[in-house]
């Protein structure tokens, strides 16, 4: 009886984990037929390829300056990323290495700016840009985000797991502090790093409230932005937005499965 | 910060005239239940499909996780304005999800999914179900794996059924990550905005309207009223602020 209860539970478990695949996969692949259908057999709900998808990447190239759109959001996510990495990594390490009793209560007052949502400080942080004459450029989409609390954090958590008799070995053979962080240290939490460069890629490229509040010429707008406006009008053609959508998505794909095998290392936090 | 959003307060000098004013705001109080709502339903239910299925995909037996794993993470990395446009198409009043629940005799008649506030709220929390419960998923699994696995084995062997090691053993052990995602899930659900924005734009008649979306629209859509917009946020900071402590409360009960 009890080995039938198992087979059971076992194909039970299969079951919803199947359906589970399933269910977060046919998106996806509704977006790849989609960029094959006209506008109107999307909204019908073919789910079957067409022939389409020419006329709706043609579309798309006549309708928005895509190269200059990828290149912006390329940008913006690229040295976003290479920033928030080096200016967090280096105040995650400094938070674990260098004790002192301010260090914690800076690190409180940090946390703390954590549970503050955007929603909360973009009105100010828009009247600051204003006042700086920041806005409509893209320095005003970086400062507020390079120093990065979450990442801090997050560094600080995996530098705890650094073996501190490395960092003392290498200052008996006589390194600096920015050589033991550079030679040592970057290659040494790699996985992290891993881990941190998909996180922050990631909401970069698919940031856009705060980019939809800043950029406001069309030769700024980022692809996220295009995407929306193209979905929002009020016959969108769906095809061109498909082969948009597809687009907004390859780079964080590709992104993922580049790192993804260091991505889980990187959350526990595993040293090697 | 502080400092900052009292900056964008000064803007209105009216004492209180802006907390008045958020009394007596329907659109307001609409757009708190709403969040309300969003939150009330859409966090448990992810938080506990995360964990059923972390704890499916961590039995080291179970055949194609890597795949399973993978296909679940999967909607993490899209965009949550691509995202939100696919569901968008998907929800189409004769689009795709109406053909299938129909073929699958679901139902008989299609439904008008993004027209009705009802359906419209279960088509946002659907959506971001679909879009998180990965990415909380990875977290439980990342924490299960650091569980000593003597543990399971010790309590095998007195003859503990599979529940009971998941609700006295994997639950207990994963508290701390439990209690992160819970408070992460609940400050992204209070500042959902591009969802609602681009799936239903806040309708029909407000009913997806979130408080983020009411700030944005108060901020750059309507006659910009930049200190009442900063009144509202204000209510935001209040909520996380109570919610993360009642939730820190809850789970240092549990411990004693």
């Amino acid at each position: 009886m009890t080995r039938i209860f198992a087979q059971l539970r076992l194909g039970l478990v299969y079951g919803a984990l199947s359906l589970a695949a399933f269910v977060s996969i046919f998106p996806f692949f509704w977006m790849l037929v989609g960029t094959t259908n006209t506008a109107n057999d999307i909204i019908k709900g073919k789910v079957t390829f067409g022939s389409a998808l020419f006329d709706n990447i043609a579309n798309l190239f006549a309708q928005v300056d895509m190269l200059q759109v990828f290149w912006n959001s390329a940008f913006l996510a690229i040295v976003g990323t290479i920033l928030t990495l080096a200016i967090s990594s280096l105040a995650g390490y400094a938070f674990e290495m260098f004790p002192s009793k301010t260090r914690e209560r800076v690190f409180a007052v940090l946390l703390l700016t954590l549970s503050i949502p955007f929603a909360a400080i973009m009105v100010p942080l828009f009247v600051m840009m204003a006042k700086l004459t920041l806005i409509n450029t893209f320095t005003a989409i970086l400062l507020p985000s390079i120093a990065s609390v979450f990442i801090i954090f997050y560094f600080r958590q995996a530098t705890k797991a650094f073996p501190h008799e490395l960092r003392d070995a290498a200052k008996i053979d006589g390194l600096k502090e920015w050589q033991i962080f550079l030679y040592i240290y970057l290659p040494v939490m790699r996985s992290t790093y891993a881990a941190a460069i998909i996180i922050v890629f990631m909401a970069n490229w698919n940031n856009y409230l705060w980019p939809l509040i800043v950029l406001q010429t069309n030769d700024n707008k980022t692809l996220t932005l295009v995407v929306s406006s193209l979905a929002s009008s009020y016959y969108p053609d769906y095809g061109v937005v498909m082969v948009a959508t597809v687009l907004a998505t390859l780079p964080t794909i590709i992104v993922f499965f580049l790192l993804q095998r260091r991505f889980v290392e990187g959350l526990t936090g595993s040293v090697k | 910060m502080s400092f900052q959003t009292g900056r964008g307060m000064s803007h209105s000098f009216g004492g209180l005239t802006n907390i008045i004013r958020l009394t007596q705001d329907p659109v307001f109080l609409r757009a708190l239940t709403n969040t309300g709502i969003f939150l009330v339903v859409q966090v448990p239910i992810m938080i506990v499909l995360a964990l059923l299925f972390a704890a499916a995909l961590n039995n080291p037996k179970l055949r194609f996780r890597g795949f399973f794993r993978t296909a679940i993470f999967l909607p993490c990395v899209t965009s949550l304005v691509a995202y939100s446009i696919l569901f968008k198409s998907m929800f189409a009043s004769d689009g795709v999800i109406n053909d299938l629940a129909i073929a699958l005799h679901l139902m008989d008649a299609p439904i008008s999914w993004l027209g009705d506030p009802f359906w419209a709220r279960t088509v946002i929390i659907l959506a971001i179900t679909w879009r998180w419960t990965g990415y909380n998923m990875i977290f439980y699994l990342a924490a299960m794996q650091n569980v000593d696995k003597s543990i399971y084995e010790a309590a095998r062997i007195d003859g503990v059924p599979a529940w009971a090691r998941f609700v006295y053993i994997t639950l207990p052990m994963l508290k701390p990550v439990i209690l992160f995602t819970t408070v992460i899930s609940t400050i992204g659900t209070l500042q959902l905005f591009d969802e609602v924005n681009n799936i239903t734009m806040g309708g029909p008649s407000d009913s997806t309207l979130t408080l983020s979306l009411y700030i944005y629209n108060l901020t750059f859509k309507f006659m910009p009223s930049l200190g009442y917009a900063a009144t509202v946020s204000y209510v935001i900071v209040i909520l996380v602020a109570v919610l993360s402590f009642l939730q820190f409360l809850v789970a240092r009960d549990r411990k004693a």
